[in-house]
């Protein structure tokens, strides 16, 4: 099971800072391990942010997306107590989805 | 629809051709494209295929796209990038890197209230060009460029 998305969202005004931690190895395919074995590719490929059930972001991921990737993301109107879920699928089908409510 | 779409996904030209209706609402990119992972773009090996699949070989360079980063990045593992547009109705940023073994590193939509902003991580290979696609609802695309020196590559470790 994939680790939990930790998702941080600051409102000043009218604009929200969003962040995004997803934690994933998002191996290359082209790393080797010690053994001199290829490790195989495993790497996020899409992910999308909804703020109340509606999109706000979608991405599409390559292998070049660091491990642990961190994002960061700007949206107007966002306000405490709306709900942000925030969901990737990797290469291999693994998927999260996690959500909080803005504070 | 879904004939259609990979008819209209398969090749270069197929991208220009979509061009001309993106504004329309005919085809909403966010909507259709993203629900699928665009293999043709994210694979290619060159930074002229990766662009040419995108459907932005024909991109204006702009200086409405801001792409912000570290000169000289010691490790090239994780490499911040933070990149702002400026395009009216910019729908989709798309961050390459020219010589990394597969250039096309995330293409990102917008939609609602989502500001075109976005930063995020990469890995990078080597010394390299890093540039910025911006796809607004005209259909035109816009790039900009910022070059980044890696002392020490991201891909192979």
């Amino acid at each position: 099971m994939a680790d939990q998305i930790k998702i941080r969202a600051q409102v000043q005004g009218d604009i929200a800072d969003l962040r995004i931690l997803m934690q994933h190895p998002m191996e290359t395919g082209q790393r080797k391990d010690e053994k001199g074995q290829i490790v195989a590719a495993n790497f996020i490929q899409t992910f999308a942010v909804l703020h109340n059930g509606k999109p706000l972001i979608d991405g599409q991921l390559n292998t070049s997306v660091s491990k642990n990737p961190l994002f960061a993301f700007k949206a107007r109107g966002i306000k405490a107590g709306d709900r942000l879920t925030v969901n990737w699928t990797d290469n291999v089908g693994d998927r999260r989805q996690d959500e909080i409510i803005v504070a | 629809m879904i004939e259609l779409r990979r008819k209209l996904l398969k090749g270069g030209t197929a991208a220009a051709l979509l061009a001309p209706w993106l504004g329309t609402g005919l085809l909403v990119p966010g909507r259709i494209l993203a629900a699928e992972w665009n293999r043709a773009a994210f694979t290619a090996r060159t930074i002229g295929e990766a662009l040419k699949a995108f459907g932005a070989a024909a991109a204006t360079e702009s200086r409405d796209v801001l792409i912000i980063g570290p000169e000289i990045a010691e490790n090239g593992a994780k490499v911040e990038v933070e990149i702002t547009s400026h395009i009216p109705g910019t729908r989709n940023i798309a961050v390459f890197a020219d010589k990394n073994p597969m250039p096309l590193c995330a293409a990102i939509d917008f939609a609602g209230a989502a500001l075109p902003y976005c930063r995020l991580q990469l890995k990078l290979a080597e010394t390299t060009r890093v540039r910025a696609v911006v796809k607004a609802g005209d259909g035109k695309s816009h790039v900009a460029f910022r070059e980044i020196r890696v002392t020490l590559g991201g891909c192979g470790g």
